[in-house]
This record gives C-alpha cells, structure tokens and sequence, in this order.
C-alpha cells in the first residue's frame, strides 16, 4: 500500500469550511502533548484557553478589541497578496499610523468635532504612504518587495524609537511614551464600560468591504488579474505598474488604520510596545484565511480568542501563557498543509489487475 | 488473451476523472520494431493513456504486461526502470547546460560523482546504432529546436529504453526537421523499439507509422492494422466521426490600407531583433508571415500587439501615425491580437472564464460603471460567447485551465472578435489544435476577411499559410526575406527564403 498525490480538477465549495476547522483541530490535538507536559489536564486547559474568552460579555468585548488590529493588518496583507506584492510591511505601515494618529490627536489648534475623522485619515495616508516606497522601489527599479518592506519595518520602529526619546518623550515621567491625545480625540466608545471603541467597528465593517472590492470593481479584478498572471494581463492594457502602486496604497492604508485603532481607542498615545507583531500576525493570518476577507475575521478572532484565553488557562492551570505562540505557530503550519488539499487529493495505490 | 509477444500490451485500461472516463476499456498492443500511430481529437484520452503508462496517472481497471510479464507502474521512475523513454512536446532541459551535462541529470552517478565519460559513451553509441548524433559540449541553447527535441529522444533511450514515447513531436519543427525526426525514428524501429507516435496530424501518421490505433471520447474507435490500406480521409472520419470540411476560400475585395509599418526596429540596449520591417495589410486580405521560429516574428507581433516599443521606424493605422504604441492604444484602435503563448500571455488559467473573456474589455461601460463591475452584463456575455463560439465549458464560472486547448483558442478568438477588430494579428492560432479546432479558426479568419477586415497571420504552419493567405512574406534574422502574392508561391521557394536564400538582385 501505498500513497500519492494526484491533482484535482475541482475543488469542492465545503472545503472552505472543513479545511480551516480540521486545520485548527490537527492544531489542537498537536498542541495537546506540550499542555500534558506541561502537568495540566488538557481538556481542563482548553476549555479555559476557549471559553474564557467568550464567558463574559467583558472578555467577549475584549476578544474583539484585540483582534481589531489583527483584521486591519490581516485585510492589509490579502490585498497585497492577491496581486503578490509581498508586503511583509504591516508592521511599520502601522506604526506609521498610529504615529499620523497621535500627531493629529495632539493638535489643539483643531476643532474637536474633526479630530477622529481627521486622525482615521491621516493614519491610512500615512501606512498608504510608507508602503508607497516599496511598491516605487519594485515597479521603477525592480527592487526585491520582500526585502523592503520587512526592512522598512526596522526603520520605522526606529524613526519611532527617535520620535519618542527625543520631541515626544514624556516631559514629567521621561518614559519614552509620547504625550496623550485630547479627551476629544478619543475615540467613541459604542458599549458602556467596556472597550469597544470605533475602531473595532471600523474593523469589522472593513472587512465586508475589502471583499466587495475585490469582487466587485475594476481595480479589485485588476489586482487578482495581475497577480495570477501579470503578462496577460499587461497584453490586455492592463498597466501592472499602476495596479501594484495602487494595492501597495490600499494595503498600507488599511495596515495604518490599525495604528489609529490602537492610539484613539486603547491606549491613546505612542510608546514603544504599541504593536506586539501585529503586522507580522497580519501574515499569518491572511495565509490562515486564505487571503479571504471574510476568512481574515474569523482568523483574527481565533487568535484573539486564544491571546486573551492563554491569561486566564495559565492562571487555571500553570500552562504558560507561550502556548498561545505555539498555538498561532502551528495553527499556520497545519492550514498550509491542509492548503494542499484544495489542490491535490491522496490516492491509495493498490496493485493493479 | 496474453500474448508473449508483445513487446507491450496495456489491456482494458479504464480511468476516469470525475464523472468524465477519460479511458474507456482500451487495448494497446506494441510489438518490437513497430511505430504505432495514437491518432485522436484533443481530448479523446490519448495523453491520459500515455501519462498511465508514464506512470503519471493510476488506471482505475486493467493490467499492464510488458513482454508477457504484467507490471505494476507507481511513478515515473518506475516507468523509466521498466524501459519507457517518453519525449514530451514541451523539452524540459537545462539551456544554460551542455548536451552531457543534461543527459546526467537523474542519473545515479558513480559514488556520488558524476559519470561524464560514461555518458560520453553511450552518447556515441547511441549515435552509431541510430544514427542519432550530437555533439556532446554544445550548450543546448546553441541548438536549434530539432536537435533540441534530438537530445530529448536520446535522454529517453539513454536509460536502455525498449519502448519510446512520443507525444506530438512535430508540433515544434520545421518541415525539414520533421522529415529529419521520421528518419530517425524508422532507424530506432528497426533497431528493435516499439515506438508510440502520438499526433493529430494526418499526413504525418500516415507517413511514419505502420499500424494506428484510434481513439475517440476515451474509447478505442478503430485499429488499422496496416497504415498502408488507409487514407487521409479514412483516419480523418474514424478521428473525428465524420468527414473533413477545410473551409472555402471565397475571393473578397481589397480595401484600404489598415496597418502599415515602415523600417521598424527594435533594440536599443538589449540585441536587435528587428533590423528594420516594412509591411502593410489592407482590408479583405491575410497576410501570412512565414519563418523559422526565433526569425523575429515574436517580436514582430509583440510591436503589433503594443507590448514592445520600436526604436526606429513608424507605425501607421489607418494613416494616423502611431507615436506610443501600448496595448490598450492597439485595442483603441481596433486591432485584435491573439498571443503566440495563450496560456502565459492571453488567458488567466487560474481564475474563471468569465475573467480571460473580459479581460482586455473591462473597463468598457458594458462591462463596469464608475469602477465597479457589471457582473451579470459580464455573466451574460460570456455565457453568450460560449454559445456563438461551440466553447466546451460548463458555464461562465469554470477555471478557464480545466478547458483544453482547442476551447481555450476558441475563448481567445472569442474575446478578440467580439467588438468587431479591423485588424487581426494572429500568432501560430492553430498550433497544438486538432483537426476541427483548426477548422474552426481557419473558418473564424475567412469569415472576418469576408467582412473587409485585415488579418496578420503569422505561423510556421506552411500548409496554413498556404491555405489561408493572400500573400506571404518570409521572415529571416529580423527582415523580410521576400514577399510573394499567394498564386505565385511555391513551397519550395519559401522554404528557401526561410532557410536565409536571397533572390535576384
């Protein structure tokens, strides 16, 4: 007996659903030996891991608030994926953002009622603007995108780091956190007494948005077409350079509203840890979701869900709250090789006559 | 039933895909010296059949004997272990390597070293017993297609192959390396090989086999036991099911200039493909472009197409002369243009029909508003398409790869004809197409010069141009090497200036 792969003709419409669950359980049940080892019963460990974070309305809100930075940074990769512009960037197109955000939100001169509109404007201008550069460096001078934008990262944590340290830094305390936004730039919070703000909305409505773009308009099949086949599409006068400059802006300002989420709705100024990997769990996510918008919210609830519940599983039962890493790390091992399975089948070979 | 003799005998092989059986119930018989036809309609499961035996694909039902011991074959390898050589359409060889070097590559080696004087070894025996010789430190980018595909049937008996298979083989050669290919394979014949010569071409099977087995929709429609008794048009009806019917040509009026080029060349930093090109079409004619491929004419078409800038020289439609060329100016200008590769650079086999259909059209406001898509006006044209074409697809939604070539060219000409193109640039439209594929498109092409439109047809196809064009100029190292009127050319005369022959003065 024997196996193979063999390639499909077609791939079945309930693969969408069943891929991504197994995937997740395969995730589940490989995990399972390190919670063992690690001297918790795991039906115990998983059930605080999953149902923490859905036991309260509180830890409900919360599990949507932090997954609100994953969806944008989630969305803003599947764009670019689609039209393989490799935008490893995420990360500093939204620290671009969020910096856009806390500048505008400082300003006194402006009047209140414009502060959060102008802040959500200037965040996407400013993540659309920072992954301008790489798309410019790809298109004129054929310059790798993989390496500029995971490099430009780097830079813009720097430029940050240098903001905060130097004119930002904190006259009275000296942590390099950059002063408070106005009371009238926070942004609105939609449920009381929790932190549900606007920019979880924004989120969840982008989404939609993002896949009847896709589907639905010029540039959105511009962007498929050119990233399945850039030369039938260039034959067709379909200019490949504007398209990739035009993904790399729709990608940067969708990874910059994640910024203004973060500095308008949490923690309303900059510091230095005000994304934790977003933009590189940006990645993960759109390969979880398989580049689907919709797929993109569900990927970063999961992960959402298993951030906020590996706090209370770890208090429960001692399992390390790193679980939650390993979980994320898995999760997208066993989804790219379920992946395979959308394109090939397995064959048992019996021998034949 | 098994008869030890047979060199090879695959019995009641069935598979099928899906709800398609693309092998059904079929019977293969190859004995020692034979050249065995496997003659059949895209699609009628001669590849299926052959990937089974390359190891490729798995059949569902029926056995496999090789000299009257049945075998089991799991992979490619175990095919190439069992003495099965097969020769692809498409090479796959290495053009930065030389001859030895591609020959070694798959071999075990000698203790982890390769064994170049070995293979330098059977790279001349091979050359003594089959007369098939190369020299063995050319690179295989200095070699012309024919010895290319050489190289590919000698990468195929390097392993002591005693059955050889070869899936369209001429599809890529002159008619002079064609003649060169059936030599050689006559040679490897009667050295003891059974031969599998896969082909839709009629003449060509006729030519070089001496038994035929015909397949049509997965099943075997007949066997011709001598090649000798049958026709043409005798293997054309058991192919197809019914009789040929190669299109008319009815004479039609010539009338404006539509296209003109005048000393166009390409280049500039990168090495000179057109060394200044003169032609023009007028409305009513066909202008077939003769010449070995690699002559310029892909880069002829690509200028027409608006994909490469000339250098110098103008570009005249219509009289207007043509500063920028692009593509989308080209459409503007209604020329239609179907690419030489249509599945890198015409259609988008990834994604839906309905997608390659609309692709050059969709900014047109049948087919988006202000930026968003009409799709049930893009639905319905293309559901349209399919109808007014015959194009075997289920329905606007399929992945346009499921489709096979033929329909895939339909789709192209569907897209390029469907607003009405007064120029036509059509690059090698029938290659790889089979019998009534080709029909279809020669039919397309008459039909459209009947209407006064002007059509650039440019093919290594002899038998095509001859069939189709009004005149015919021949391409050679980036020039036109002559230009006759159709009446007045002979086939001899072209390969001629093909091969690089200058005339008078």
């Amino acid at each position: 007996m024997a196996f193979r792969l063999e390639l499909r003709e077609k791939t079945p419409i309930w693969f969408n659903i069943v891929l991504p669950l197994s995937a997740v359980m395969a995730t589940l049940l490989l995990c399972s030996g390190l919670v063992a080892l690690a001297g918790a019963n795991v039906f115990h460990a998983y059930s605080e891991l999953f149902l923490s974070a859905v036991s309260s309305r509180f830890n409900l809100v919360e599990t949507f608030v932090k997954a609100a930075p994953l969806i944008f940074t989630g969305l803003a990769v599947a764009v670019a994926f689609r039209a393989k512009f490799w935008n490893i960037g995420a990360e500093g197109q939204l620290l671009a953002g969020a910096m856009a955000a806390a500048y505008i939100g400082g300003i006194e001169s402006l009047p209140s009622f414009s502060l959060v509109p102008l802040m959500i404007i200037a965040s996407a201008l400013a993540g659309a603007g920072w992954a301008m550069l790489p798309a410019i460096l790809r298109t004129r001078f054929k310059v790798d995108d993989v390496v500029t934008t995971l490099l430009l990262n780097f830079v813009m944590f720097y430029v940050m780091t240098a903001l905060l340290d130097g004119p930002w830094k904190d006259p009275l305390s000296g942590y390099p956190d950059s002063p408070d936004i106005r009371m009238d730039a926070e942004f609105p919070i939609l449920l009381h007494a929790t932190r549900l703000h606007l920019g979880v909305m924004l989120s969840l409505l982008a989404a939609p948005m993002v896949w009847w773009f896709i589907r639905r308009t010029t540039l959105g099949f511009s962007i498929s077409v050119v990233g399945e086949n850039p030369s039938a599409s260039a034959y067709a006068g379909i200019s490949i350079t504007r398209i990739l400059i035009y993904t790399a802006l729709i990608s940067g300002s969708l990874a910059g509203l994640a910024g203004a989420g973060e500095v308008g709705g949490l923690h309303f100024q900059v510091m230095s840890g005000i994304s934790p990997g977003y933009g590189y769990t940006g990645i993960v996510i759109a390969m979880l979701a398989r580049l689907n918008p919709i797929g993109v919210v569900l990927a970063a609830l999961f992960f959402a869900v298993v951030v906020t519940g590996a706090e209370a599983m770890s208090r429960a039962t001692g399992v390390p709250v790193y679980l939650a890493d390993v979980i994320q790390g898995t999760a997208l091992v066993t989804m790219l090789i379920a992946q395979l399975f959308t394109t090939y089948r397995i064959r048992t070979l019996t021998t034949q006559g | 039933m098994s008869n030890p003799d047979y060199l090879l005998s695959m019995q009641g092989i069935c598979k099928s895909f899906g709800a398609i059986q693309a092998n059904n119930n079929v019977d293969l018989n190859l004995s020692e010296g034979d050249i065995l036809g496997l003659l059949g309609e895209n699609g009628a499961g001669k590849t299926t059949l052959m990937n089974i035996l390359f190891g490729t694909y798995q059949a569902d039902e029926g056995k496999i004997m090789i000299q009257g011991r049945q075998i089991t074959i799991h992979s490619t390898a175990d095919a190439l272990g069992f003495g099965i050589g097969m020769v692809h359409q498409h090479f796959h060889l290495v053009h930065r390597h030389t001859v030895l070097e591609n020959l070694l590559v798959g071999e075990p080696g000698r203790r982890g070293r390769l064994d170049f004087s070995g293979a330098r070894r059977r790279l001349l025996e091979i050359g003594d017993q089959f007369g098939l010789t190369l020299n063995p430190d050319a690179r295989v980018s200095e070699l012309t297609i024919g010895e290319q595909q050489r190289l590919e049937i000698i990468k195929a008996l390097f392993g002591d192959s005693k059955i050889l298979i070869l899936d369209e083989p001429t599809a890529v050669l002159t008619p002079n390396e064609s003649t060169g290919l059936f030599e050689a394979l006559r040679a490897l014949a009667e050295g003891g090989l059974g031969i599998i010569f896969i082909s839709h071409k009629l003449h060509e099977v006729r030519n070089v086999t001496n038994r035929v087995l015909v397949m049509r929709a997965g099943s075997v429609s007949a066997l011709v036991e001598d090649t000798k008794e049958v026709t043409e048009s005798d293997l054309a009806r058991l192919m197809c099911g019914h009789e040929l019917n190669p299109p008319k040509k009815n004479t039609s009026k010539l009338g404006d200039t539509f296209l003109s080029l005048s000393a166009i060349k390409t280049g500039g930093s990168t090495p000179q493909k057109l060394k200044g090109i003169n032609l023009s079409v007028q409305g009513g004619e066909i202008l077939g472009i003769a010449g070995v491929s690699g002559n310029g004419q892909k880069e002829l078409a690509d200028v027409i197409a608006g994909v490469l800038s000339h250098t110098e020289g103008t570009i005249e439609v219509k009289g207007e002369i043509i500063s920028k060329a692009s593509p989308r100016l080209m459409q503007k200008l209604k020329i239609g243009r179907i690419p030489e590769d249509r599945m890198t650079t015409g259609l988008v086999t990834s994604l839906p029909l309905y997608v390659s259909m609309v692709l050059p059209w969709i900014r047109r406001s049948i087919f988006s508003r202000f930026g968003i898509l009409r799709k049930n006006e893009i639905l319905s044209f293309t559901s349209k398409m399919i109808k007014r074409f015959t194009i075997q697809a289920t329905g606007p939604e399929v992945k346009t790869g499921t489709l096979s070539g033929g329909n895939l060219q339909k789709v192209l000409l569907a897209r390029e004809l469907a607003f009405e193109p007064e120029v036509l640039l059509a690059s090698q439209p029938t290659r790889g197409l089979d019998v009534a594929a080709a029909e279809f498109v020669h039919r397309q092409f008459l039909s459209l010069r009947e209407k006064g439109a002007a059509i650039i047809l440019i093919s290594e196809d002899l038998e095509e141009l001859f069939a189709l064009s009004d005149r015919i100029v021949v391409m050679y190292e980036g020039r036109i090497a002559g230009e006759t009127k159709i009446n007045d050319a002979s086939v001899e005369d072209i390969g001629l200036l093909m091969a690089g022959a200058t005339f008078g003065a």
